[in-house]
């Protein structure tokens, strides 16, 4: 097994017994698919709902909902899984600071968790579990081989989903 | 010309900003001094444009637990101004205010948060008062927003902020220490774009 880091705005996938991390979600969303027959798994950080955010196109397509869910599903498929069988598990989309009136942020993790359900829904894949919202920072553990989201917060303990 | 992307500032313009950086932290150092009654000392201030990721690598890795207070600038310059606190430099600010001792962040109750705040509001009023009667622009800020964290979740605020126009931040890195103890913290200011241009005709420098 080996611990597979996914950085911001970046997926990657393992299998069987590899375990794929992402730290520190704050608001944007960690998002973990498996195929539990060949046991193929990926993980994608996002940080922004939409590529029409940036008209200029010439940012990494890995950091918006739209455009990195469909590329993780590709690489995963690519690896040997199916579609029809994918279950998907959603992390983070927090509000870290209470009060931010600024437009661009208010609520950009609400709108984040909303870009993934609908990109998710696109691509007919169910989410199975979700731990979104709420105000604290999370980690995700995800393993392709038990399909087990492992989070864990600073200020609140750790749990599976 | 004109700036229009971090990557067009030159080495003159990373001066400038550097200077801004010091000026404003040496003033919030001495108003956190008179406040705490103890020695603050800064070192000169690192000037990065940097991938997110990298600058909470740069504080000590994503999950390091901080308290992080954001103050967001309008006016002439727009941008934000960030405080990330670490555990002991939390420690000796609520001992010295409060008389209280910090072992856990958890610890920390209603009357600790808001003296935090009111301690990244005065500092905050001073570093942005500095660079503002040097560069002749009117800067607000709004009051502080806390929050304890992973250091890369709170960080995600202004990187989101910042990801639809560019990959990386700018960042103007203060360092803050107590001579006894030999304590950090830091404060980022993340000005935008548009903002930077401004601050270089304000002083005569070429953009």
């Amino acid at each position: 097994m080996s611990n597979i880091v996914v950085g911001i705005s970046d997926l990657n996938i393992g299998k069987g017994s590899d375990v794929l991390v992402t730290y520190a979600l704050g608001s944007c969303i960690g998002i973990c698919i498996v195929d539990p027959v060949t046991k193929v798994g990926g993980l994608s950080h996002i940080m922004l709902p939409s590529s029409t955010l940036n008209p200029q196109g010439n940012i990494n397509p890995m950091r918006f909902a739209d455009t990195a869910i469909p590329m993780l599903l590709r690489k995963m498929e690519a690896a040997g899984a199916l579609r029809i069988r994918m279950k998907a598990k959603i992390a983070g989309g927090a509000q870290m600071f209470s009060a931010i009136g600024n437009g661009s942020l208010a609520n950009i993790g609400a709108r984040n968790v909303e870009a993934v359900k609908s990109a998710l829904a696109k691509e007919r894949i169910p989410i199975i579990a979700e731990d979104t919202g709420k105000n604290y920072g999370r980690t995700v553990h995800f393993s392709p081989g038990d399909g087990v989201m492992h989070i864990v917060s600073a200020n609140k303990g750790k749990w599976d989903w | 010309m004109g700036i229009k992307d971090y990557s067009d500032l030159n080495d003159i313009h990373m001066d400038v900003l550097r200077e801004l950086g010091n000026i404003g932290s040496g003033n919030a150092a001495t108003s956190l001094s008179s406040m705490l009654a103890k020695t603050v000392d800064i070192s000169v201030p690192k000037i990065s444009v940097l991938d997110y990721g990298q600058v909470a690598e740069q504080l000590g890795g994503p999950e390091m637990m901080c308290v992080g207070l954001m103050l967001s600038l309008s006016g002439d310059v727009e941008g934000m101004l960030m405080f990330l606190l670490q555990k002991d430099f939390t420690h000796l600010v609520l001992n010295a205010l409060l008389g209280e001792s910090l072992q856990d962040f958890s610890e920390i109750n209603e009357m600790g948060l808001s003296a935090i705040k009111e301690i990244a509001n005065i500092m905050a009023a001073s570093y942005v008062n500095a660079i503002s009667s040097m560069t002749g622009l009117a800067i607000n800020i709004t009051v502080p927003d806390i929050c304890i964290d992973m250091v890369g979740a709170i960080l995600s605020v202004p990187a989101i902020h910042y990801a639809n126009i560019s990959d990386q931040i700018i960042y103007i890195e203060d360092e803050f220490h107590s001579m006894e103890e030999n304590l950090t913290s830091h404060i980022l200011m993340i000005p935008d774009v548009n903002s930077l241009g401004k601050i270089m005709t304000n002083l005569g420098i070429e953009i």
